[in-house]
């Protein structure tokens, strides 16, 4: 009999999963996509829209096209999931019955959960680089800017990519100082965590990478509210930031249908799950990949990357009806670009903290860790081409293991 | 880590002071702990908060971020400032003995 396998999200996470069952599955499994819309965008691309390095249209494709043949996409929203039944409901009346169902809807922004934040004023003084529309909106106001008070600013862990607000500020120094507006302006970093990233061996190399670009750090800074008009934000503690151009990463949480779906996910709307077997706490016909998990590791697309052996591992032992594989180790890498051509790389899982050394092979690698280098940002660039030419069809990086190296169990 | 006193108990503290083990907390350590901390006593409200984030550590192996907690907890975030100044997320997980919330990755 052939097992239905839904895999919610045309994203990174569902487009390499989908293919990745395709491929390992073949015709015992029928497996389906469904996404609302059939744009999949290179996220990594959205950091470099606002600096004219990226053209927004050249890092959307089609979602359908990254499916191999025999992957079914249903061009649909969905309402909610219903455990019991084991079905999905989508808005306008359609359902998909499953057998096993994969949640990879990602993270989606928020930025009316901060008082304040939408208004005259969004995406034109208060801007985010966290979708196209933002980034596009980003370029033509920092196009325009002549200086002053440039914040940017993390409103609530968890978010994508965390050290892309970072890459921002890097890349904003550079930017600036090529446009030879640098010196009349402030570069500040406002950030909720206690210092400039959350490991604390990296905080400390990236810390002392904005001090050395005469970036400011401001740590603690839970944001409150944002007064557009006045150009200023407020902590809850109420201190106060005034600014010309507010850059900022809105709360995220996760797709809309999770809280329409009674027992999926938690009040952020992200999917608690086993952080190493993926199944979700909700079912146990139920996996979550990627950015809509609750599991403590960065929300990255290396991390779907990573994740993807052991829910195709996983899925597979469900329908056989084995036991599950607690195989993923919380492993993430990212490059981090750092400006003026350069850029550091981070490797690191859910126990050990980022290494240093070099990668992919601990001595001999080409890619110095926790360093800069120009090679880091040559690898990033070429990255894109990996992204859709390996990655999404779900085949391995040559010499690149899913565990982390050098901190295997 | 390093051994101390905290309310007549040995425990096993941090560099910043946070237990290391959760199970050697009780309330009159949290009591004392708070007093350090500018909390002279602990209200109905305190604890309400402070018993939230070490159940939501002992089931998810990490503590809550602010927004949890005021969308959560059932004390919203201008009160938990009010209750736990500067931090409440780290201060409530401080005195609740569970690690220090790293605000995931």
């Amino acid at each position: 009999m052939t097992s239905r396998i839904v895999i919610l999200g045309g994203g990174t996470g569902g487009t390499l999963a989908a293919n990745r069952l395709h491929r390992a599955l073949g015709d015992a499994a029928e497996v389906t996509v469904v996404d609302q819309d059939d744009r999949h965008v290179y996220q990594p691309g959205l950091l470099f829209v606002p600096f004219g390095l990226a053209e927004p249209e050249h890092i959307v494709r089609s979602r359908a096209a990254q499916l191999a043949t025999g992957v079914h996409m249903v061009l649909a929203a969905v309402d909610r999931v219903d455990l019991e039944q084991r079905v999905v409901r989508l808005i306008g009346g359609g359902e998909l019955p499953y057998d096993v169902l994969v949640v990879a809807t990602g993270a989606r922004l928020l930025p009316q959960e901060t008082e304040g934040m939408l208004g005259p004023a969004w995406n034109a003084q208060v801007c985010t680089f966290y979708d196209m529309e933002g980034a596009t909106a980003l370029r033509d106001a920092l196009a325009d800017f002549g200086g002053g008070q440039l914040v940017v600013n993390v409103v609530d862990m968890p978010i994508k990519c965390p050290v892309a607000p970072l890459e921002f500020c890097f890349l904003a120094d550079w930017f600036l100082e090529e446009r030879g507006v640098r010196e009349r302006t402030e570069i500040t970093f406002a950030t909720p965590l206690d210092a400039a990233f959350t490991k604390p061996v990296a905080a400390q190399t990236l810390g002392g990478l904005l001090e050395e670009k005469g970036i400011a750090l401001e740590t603690e800074f839970a944001i409150g509210r944002v007064d557009a008009d006045a150009g200023r934000i407020f902590s809850w503690d109420e201190r106060e930031l005034p600014f010309d151009l507010l850059v900022t990463v809105p709360a995220h949480g996760g797709a809309a249908y999770v809280e329409r779906s009674p027992g999926l996910g938690d009040e952020l709307g992200f999917v608690p799950c086993d952080p190493h077997t993926l199944r979700a706490h909700a079912a146990d016909d139920v996996f979550v990949l990627g950015d809509a998990s609750n599991v403590p590791t960065s929300k990255a697309g290396s991390v779907s990357h990573f994740e993807g052996e052991t829910i195709v591992e996983n899925v597979r032992r469900t329908l056989a009806g084995d036991e599950l594989q607690p195989s993923f180790d919380g492993h993430a890498n990212c490059f981090i670009e750092t400006g003026f051509g350069k850029a550091l790389l981070l490797d690191f899982n859910y126990d050990q903290e980022p290494l240093t050394g070099r990668y992919p092979e601990p001595h001999v690698g080409p890619l110095p860790l926790l360093r800069e280098s120009r090679m880091n940002h040559l690898a990033k660039l070429m990255f894109e081409w990996a992204y859709w030419h390996v990655l999404l069809p779900g085949r391995e990086l040559p010499g690149i293991s899913s565990e982390l190296q050098g901190a295997r169990r | 880590m390093t051994e101390t006193t905290i309310a007549g108990r040995p425990v096993d503290v941090d560099a910043e002071g946070f237990l290391t083990d959760p199970a050697a907390w009780d309330r009159d350590i949290a009591a004392e702990i708070a007093r350090e901390n500018g909390i002279p006593e602990l209200t109905d409200r305190h604890w309400q908060v402070i018993d939230f984030m070490r159940e939501r550590y002992l089931r998810d192996g990490a503590a809550p971020s602010i927004r949890t907690l005021g969308k959560a907890s059932g004390v919203p975030v201008k009160e938990l400032y009010a209750l736990f100044p500067k931090g409440p997320a780290k201060l409530a997980a401080k005195i609740g003995g569970i690690p220090k919330p790293r605000g995931c990755i």
